[in-house]
C-alpha cells in the first residue's frame, strides 16, 4: 500500500515562523549577545597589553591591522551582529509596547531589577558610546592628531596605539566619557548575560540563582578591567 | 481600620474610565481585601451609588477569577490572590489604589472586571494531552519518579488568573504557557505531542498579541501559585529544539 | 405518580455489566446529529462535555465563570477514592461500595453506589493518562493516604491540590473538545430556566452575564452539572458564586428534588472571626490523618495557651468515643462531636466556636518535613488566613456547611423525571445517601461525567431520531419572557435593602435551624420566616445599575431569590424526615449516647418534592430504597 505524502505546507517555511516567533526573535537577540559578550571579553583581554608595555600594545595593534580582508570580514561579521540585536530588540520592543498600552497609574516594578528595566535606554546609550570609541580610536577623527602617531617597532614604522591611549585617557572629560559609557555596558550586561542563559534555555531553577551571580560579577569584572585603563593613565600609573 | 481607596471605574469595554475615590470605614482587621470591598460596595449602594464590579469566585486562593492590580502589583503585596490577602497586611488610614489587570489581550469589561479568554484559547491552542476517556492503561503501568512527578506538579500548580501578563511590562504570557508546557512535557504520557504542544501554544500566546519576555521576572514575583520562572526556559528550550525539528521536517 | 429508578435486574455486582452489554447505542453519525446542551463546567460537567463530544456528540457546555477551568470543584483539596489496592491492604470494589453505603447512613441507591466504585478505577487511569501529576511514590508508582470512614488507603492526591488537578485535567480535555469545533463553549453565561417542550428538556434560557442579554439555546437532550446548594447557608465552603438556580427552575419545571435536607456539615474549616465574613475557607481532612482532634476537658482551660495544658487536661473526643475510627470518623459524626463539645462550653478560640487539631505528636513521630510535604500548602493558608504558625501551636477548627448530598432526583440513566434532562455530580441525589464520605465527591462528579453519562446518555437519545425539537417553539419564547419579567422585576423593587443583607439573614436562620442539629420546632419556626423574609425582599430589595451588561447585584440577586424558595423546602424535607442520618440530625431522634437515630421501618426512602405551582405546597413522592446486598446496620465507628 502507498502511503499518502505527508500533508503539504502552506505560508511561511517552518524557519521564518520560528524566527519571527516570540521566542525566536529573543533567540536572536541572545546569540548575537553571545557574540558580543564574546568580543567584549577578547577586547578586554587585548587591552591588557598596555600593561606589559608600549611594544606589546603596539604589537597587538599592529597584528590585528594586518589581518587584511579578514579584518573586514570579522568587521562586518560584528556590524551584522549589533545590527540583528539591535533590529530584533527593537521588533521585541514594539510589540512589547502594544501589548500592554495601558500603564498602571500606580506603579510597581515588583520583582524587576533596575538592570532589567533600563536594559533599552543602557544600550542605546552604549551603542552612542561604541560609536564615539570608533571614531576616537578606530578612525580617529575626534583628535585628528591620532592619525599621525608612528613609531619603530622590530624595525618596522607601526601606528603608535600606545601613545595614542594615554594621549587620549589624559583627557579628562574623555576619560569620564568612557567610565560613564563602561558603566552602562556593566549595567546592560547585568541583565543580558543572565538573560541569555534563560532565552537559551540553559537554566533551571536551581542553578538560575548561580547564574545571576555570576552574570553580576562578571559585568563588573569587565567593568573594572576597562576602567583601569583611563583611570591607571589618570593617575599615572600608565604613561 | 480606615483607608482611601482610588478604584478604577468604567462603564464598559469601551468607556474611557477613571480614578474615583472612596473610603472604606470599620474594615476589621481580620477582613480580606475582598471582604473590605463587599463592605465598600454595601455602602455604595446604601448611598445610591453603583457598586464596584469585580470578579471573585471561590475566595480559597485557587480559582483564579480575582483580577486586581493594588497598587501596582497584581493581586497586591505577598504571595497569593486578592482574596488571601487580609487588611491586616495593610498600615490604618493607607491610600489604596485598586486598578484591573493591565494587557491588551486582557480588555477591561468593567470597572475591575477584565476578560481572560486568551488564556483559554491558548489552552484550547494545545494545552492537553490528546486521550479519550476509557483509553488509557492502568495507572501504575508507566512509573514516573517523584522528583519528575514533583516538578510537574509545581507546574501544574499554576492556577489561570493572568497575573503574569498583568504584572509583565511587556503584557507577555510566557509563565502561564511555560507553566502548562513544563508541567505535560516533563510526563512521560505528555511527551508524544510535546513538540506539535509546545509550537501551537507559543504561535498562539503570540496570536493573541501577548508581549515577549524580557525576562524581567515580575511574574515570578507576583504568581499566587509560585510557578518559578524557570519553567520559562524549559519552554524556551523547548520551543528551539521544535521549531529545529519541524525546520528540517523531523516532526509535527 | 411512582418514580421507575429502572435499575437493571440480576445480581448487585453484574447490574452495570449487564446493563452496558444491552443499553441502547447510538450510531457516530447519527450522534453527530444530536446536539446536547451541559450546563456547568466542573468535573461532572468539563468532563460529560468533554466526553460526549470525543463520543461524536455536538456539545453546547456553559457555565457562569469566566472561564470552564474557575468551576468550584477547584477548590477540592484531599483527593479521589479508588478501590485499586495498590497498597494490598484488604480493598476492593465490594469495600468501597460497602463503606460508601455505610457511610451514606443506608440512604443511598445500592445499584448506583456499586456502579461508582465499579468506576472508580477507570477514573484514576483516565486522569493520569491527561497527565494529573497524582502524588508517588520514590519507586515511581502512584501513593494513597487514607481518608475518614474507611480502613483502607485508597485516596489518591495530588497535594492539597487534587480538585484543581482532577478538574484540570478535564479542562484540558474539554479545550482539546473546544480546539476540534465538537463543543461551542459559553463561558460568562448563567442558566436561568429550563425549556421543556411536551414533556422532554430540550433547551435552557441563559443571561449573559457581560451584555445582558436574554436568550433560549435548544438541544436534544439537557444535563444539569451545576453542583450543590450549600450557599443556601450564605457562609459556606462553596465559591461566592455557587448557587441552586439552575437546579430549582429543573424543580419548577417539573424535576423532582430529593432529599433536599441532606447537608454536609464538614468537621476541618477554619472558624468564623466575623459578620463581614463572605466564606468559610476548608481545611482538607486528610489533616485528620495526622492531626489529633482536642478540647481542654475543663471549661477552665479554654482560654490558656493550649501549650500550657497539660495532656491529662485535654480530651481528645473523637479518640475517645470512636477508638476504632479515632479522627477519622465520619464527616458528620466528627462535625456534631464538635458541636457538643462547643455546646458544652469547651470549645476554643474567638466565641467559644473551635476545637483544636494537633500535629504535635506527628510531627515528633515524622519530623516537620513529611507534615510540611504533605500538608505544606494548607498549613501555608492557615497562617495566611489566621496569622497563626501550626506547626508551632494546634490549628483552630470548626465546622461548616460544605456539601449537599440532596439535589435533583435521578434514574439509573442520570434522567431525572422530565425526559431528556440528565444531573449529574453534586447536583444529583444519588450516590451519598444521606451522608459523603471524604474524596468521594471527586470520584462521583468524574464517574458520572467519563464513565456513566457516555453510557446511559444513549437510552433517551436512541428514542429521540427525527424529533429535532423547533427553537421557534413557543415554549422557548414562554420561558425567555418569563426571565425577562423577573429580571425586570427584581430591577424594579427599589426598595433599600442589599441583596446580600438577606442572603445572609436567610442563611443565619437555615443554620440556627436546619444546620448541624435540627428539631421540629425550629424547623416550624423557620418555615414561618422564610416566606415573611420572601416577601420583603420582593418588596424591599435594592439593585442599582442596569439590567443589560454587568451586574452582579443582579446575579446575586436571581440567585437569592432562588435560594429564599428552596430554603422552605429544604426544611420543609428535615421536618417530615423524622428520624437522624448522616447529615440529617433531628435531636429529637438521637440514642442515649448522642448517636443519630435511623428509623428504617418508616424511613428509609428517597424523598422526592414535585412542584405543585406558585403558593401550594409541594407534593412528596416516595422512592423505597430496595436494599439486595447490604444489611441494613447501626451505622458504628467505634
Amino acid at each position: 500500500m502507498i502511503s499518502a505524502p505527508s500533508q503539504s505546507r502552506s505560508g511561511p517555511h517552518p524557519i521564518f515562523l520560528w524566527l519571527f516567533s516570540s521566542i525566536g526573535k529573543k533567540t536572536v537577540v541572545a546569540l548575537s549577545g553571545i557574540v558580543l559578550v564574546l568580543f567584549v571579553t577578547g577586547h578586554l583581554l587585548g587591552n591588557f597589553t598596555i600593561y606589559l608595555g608600549k611594544d606589546w600594545l603596539n604589537w597587538y595593534a599592529e597584528h590585528l591591522q594586518s589581518l587584511g580582508p579578514m579584518l573586514w570580514v570579522i568587521r562586518l561579521f560584528m556590524l551584522a551582529t549589533v545590527g540583528a540585536h539591535i533590529f530584533f530588540t527593537m521588533l521585541l520592543w514594539k510589540e512589547n509596547q502594544a501589548a500592554r498600552p495601558k500603564k498602571y497609574i500606580a506603579s510597581d516594578p515588583v520583582g524587576t531589577s533596575v538592570f532589567a528595566r533600563t536594559m533599552r535606554l543602557s544600550g542605546l546609550i552604549v551603542l552612542g558610546f561604541i560609536l564615539f570609541h570608533l571614531a576616537h580610536f578606530t578612525v580617529r577623527i575626534v583628535d585628528p592628531a591620532f592619525q599621525h602617531m608612528d613609531t619603530m617597532l622590530d624595525g618596522h614604522e607601526v601606528h603608535d596605539c600606545y601613545r595614542m591611549v594615554v594621549t587620549g585617557f589624559s583627557n579628562v572629560p574623555v576619560s569620564i566619557l568612557y567610565i560613564v559609557g563602561l558603566f552602562l555596558l556593566m549595567m546592560h550586561l547585568s541583565h543580558g548575560i543572565g538573560s541569555l542563559f534563560q532565552t537559551l534555555g540553559l537554566t533551571n531553577r536551581r542553578i538560575h540563582p548561580l547564574i545571576e551571580t555570576v552574570t553580576r560579577a562578571y559585568a563588573w569584572l569587565l567593568y573594572i578591567g576597562y576602567i583601569s585603563i583611563p583611570i591607571s593613565v589618570l593617575t599615572g600609573i600608565v604613561k | 481600620m480606615k483607608f482611601y481607596l482610588e478604584v478604577w471605574r468604567q462603564k464598559g469595554p469601551d468607556g474611557a474610565g477613571k480614578l474615583e475615590h472612596y473610603e472604606a470605614n470599620d474594615i476589621p482587621a481580620e477582613a480580606s481585601f475582598l471582604e473590605m470591598l463587599d463592605i465598600v460596595n454595601e455602602d455604595l449602594t446604601k448611598k445610591g451609588i453603583e457598586p464596584i464590579q469585580f470578579d471573585s469566585d471561590c475566595r480559597e486562593g485557587i480559582c483564579g477569577n480575582c483580577s486586581l492590580t493594588i497598587n501596582g502589583v497584581p493581586h497586591g503585596p505577598g504571595r497569593g490572590t486578592t482574596c488571601q490577602l487580609y487588611m491586616r497586611k495593610f498600615r490604618d488610614g493607607q491610600i489604596i489604589t485598586i486598578e484591573p489587570f493591565r494587557a491588551d489581550s486582557f480588555p477591561v469589561e468593567r470597572d475591575l472586571v477584565v476578560n481572560r479568554e486568551a488564556y483559554d484559547r491558548i489552552m484550547q491552542a494545545g494545552g492537553f494531552i490528546s486521550e479519550r476517556a476509557g483509553s488509557a492503561p492502568d495507572a501504575n503501568s508507566v512509573p514516573i519518579p517523584k522528583v519528575v512527578a514533583d516538578q510537574a506538579m509545581d507546574a501544574a500548580a499554576c492556577i489561570g488568573c493572568g497575573a503574569c501578563a498583568a504584572a509583565c511590562p511587556n503584557g507577555s504570557a510566557m509563565l502561564f504557557v511555560s507553566a502548562k508546557v513544563t508541567h505535560l512535557g516533563l510526563l512521560p504520557q505528555g511527551k508524544p505531542e510535546n513538540d506539535r504542544r509546545v509550537l501551537k501554544m507559543v504561535r498562539q500566546a503570540d496570536k493573541e498579541g501577548f508581549g515577549n519576555c524580557s525576562n524581567y521576572y515580575a511574574c515570578e514575583a507576583v504568581c499566587p501559585a509560585g510557578i518559578p520562572a524557570s519553567v520559562i526556559a524549559h519552554l524556551n528550550r523547548n520551543f528551539s529544539f521544535a521549531s529545529i525539528k519541524e525546520s528540517i521536517g523531523i516532526t509535527v | 405518580m411512582t418514580l421507575d429508578s429502572k435499575i437493571p435486574a440480576g445480581p448487585l455486582d453484574k447490574k452495570w455489566t449487564s446493563f452496558k452489554n444491552t443499553a441502547k447505542l447510538v450510531n457516530p453519525a447519527n450522534k453527530r446529529k444530536f446536539e446536547i446542551i451541559v450546563v456547568g463546567s466542573g468535573l461532572a460537567g468539563a468532563s460529560a462535555a468533554a466526553t460526549l463530544a470525543e463520543q461524536g456528540y455536538r456539545v453546547k457546555c456553559f457555565c457562569y465563570q469566566d472561564s470552564p477551568r474557575r468551576a468550584h470543584s477547584i477548590a477540592a483539596q484531599g483527593g479521589i477514592n479508588a478501590a485499586k489496592n495498590y497498597q494490598n491492604d484488604g480493598d476492593s470494589v465490594y469495600r468501597l461500595f460497602y463503606d460508601t453505603i455505610k457511610g451514606g447512613d443506608f440512604r443511598a441507591r445500592e445499584a448506583n453506589v456499586h456502579r461508582l466504585a465499579e468506576v472508580s478505577n477507570l477514573i484514576i487511569d483516565q486522569c493520569v493518562a491527561q497527565g494529573v501529576p497524582f502524588a508517588r511514590e520514590y519507586g515511581g508508582l502512584l501513593d494513597n493516604r487514607s481518608f475518614g470512614g474507611a480502613q483502607v488507603s485508597r485516596t489518591f492526591y495530588a497535594r492539597g491540590q487534587t480538585g484543581q488537578q482532577l478538574l484540570l485535567g478535564a479542562y484540558a480535555a474539554l479545550s482539546h473538545q473546544i480546539a476540534l469545533g465538537n463543543v461551542t463553549m459559553h463561558s460568562k453565561t448563567e442558566m436561568m430556566d429550563l425549556v421543556v417542550v411536551d414533556g422532554h428538556a430540550k433547551g435552557i434560557v441563559v443571561r449573559d452575564m457581560t451584555t445582558g442579554e436574554i436568550s433560549s439555546h435548544a438541544g436534544d437532550a439537557v444535563l444539569l452539572c451545576t453542583g450543590g446548594y450549600g450557599n443556601v447557608f450564605y457562609l459556606s465552603t462553596n465559591a461566592r458564586g455557587c448557587n441552586v438556580t439552575a437546579t430549582y427552575r429543573a424543580y419548577k419545571r417539573g424535576a423532582l428534588f430529593a432529599n433536599p435536607c441532606y447537608t454536609q456539615i464538614h468537621p476541618t474549616c477554619i472558624p468564623v472571626s466575623g459578620e463581614y465574613q463572605s466564606k468559610l475557607t476548608l481545611m482538607s481532612e486528610s489533616l485528620r490523618n495526622d492531626g489529633r482532634v482536642w478540647v481542654p476537658k475543663k471549661k477552665e482551660d479554654c482560654g490558656k495557651e493550649p501549650k500550657d495544658i497539660p495532656e491529662d487536661a485535654r480530651d481528645y473526643y473523637l479518640e475517645r468515643k470512636y477508638p476504632s475510627y479515632g479522627n477519622l470518623a465520619p464527616r458528620d459524626i466528627s462535625s456534631r462531636s464538635a458541636k457538643e463539645v462547643c455546646d458544652d462550653g469547651r470549645g476554643v478560640g474567638p466565641g467559644g466556636l473551635g476545637v483544636y487539631l494537633d500535629f504535635a505528636d506527628a510531627i515528633k513521630r515524622l519530623g516537620k518535613h513529611v507534615i510540611e510535604e504533605r500538608y505544606g500548602n494548607l498549613f501555608e493558608m492557615y497562617h495566611n488566613i489566621t496569622g497563626e504558625d501550626a506547626y508551632e501551636r494546634p490549628m483552630r477548627i470548626y465546622p461548616a456547611v460544605h456539601y449537599t448530598m440532596g439535589g435533583l432526583w435521578v434514574d439509573y440513566n442520570l434522567m431525572s423525571s422530565v425526559q431528556g434532562l440528565h444531573v449529574l455530580g453534586e447536583a444529583n441525589f444519588s450516590d451519598h445517601g444521606a451522608n459523603r464520605l471524604g474524596a468521594s465527591a471527586l470520584m462521583q462528579g468524574l464517574a458520572d461525567g467519563y464513565f456513566v453519562i457516555p453510557y446511559t446518555l444513549g437510552q433517551y437519545m436512541a428514542s429521540q431520531f427525527g424529533k429535532k425539537v423547533d427553537a421557534n417553539a413557543p415554549a422557548f419564547a414562554e420561558a425567555v419572557e418569563s426571565v425577562k419579567a423577573r429580571v425586570n422585576k427584581l430591577m424594579s423593587i427599589n426598595g433599600t435593602r442589599t441583596v446580600d443583607s438577606f442572603h445572609r439573614e436567610l442563611g443565619k436562620l437555615l443554620w440556627d435551624k436546619c444546620g448541624m442539629a435540627r428539631d421540629k420546632q425550629g424547623l416550624e419556626e423557620a418555615l414561618r420566616k422564610i416566606p415573611k423574609l420572601r416577601e420583603e425582599f420582593w418588596s424591599n430589595l435594592k439593585i442599582l445599575g442596569s439590567k443589560d451588561g454587568i451586574n452582579m447585584e443582579l446575579e446575586r440577586a436571581g440567585r437569592v431569590a432562588d435560594f429564599l424558595e428552596f430554603g422552605e423546602l429544604m426544611c420543609l424535607d428535615a421536618l417530615n424526615r423524622n428520624e437522624s442520618c448522616g447529615g440529617h440530625f433531628r435531636t429529637e431522634y438521637q440514642t442515649p449516647d448522642g448517636e443519630a437515630l435511623r428509623d428504617d421501618a418508616n424511613y428509609d426512602y428517597v424523598a422526592a418534592w414535585k412542584y405543585e405551582g406558585e403558593g401550594k405546597p409541594p407534593t412528596l413522592i416516595k422512592e423505597p430504597l430496595v436494599y439486595e446486598e447490604v444489611k441494613l446496620a447501626t451505622r458504628s465507628y467505634k
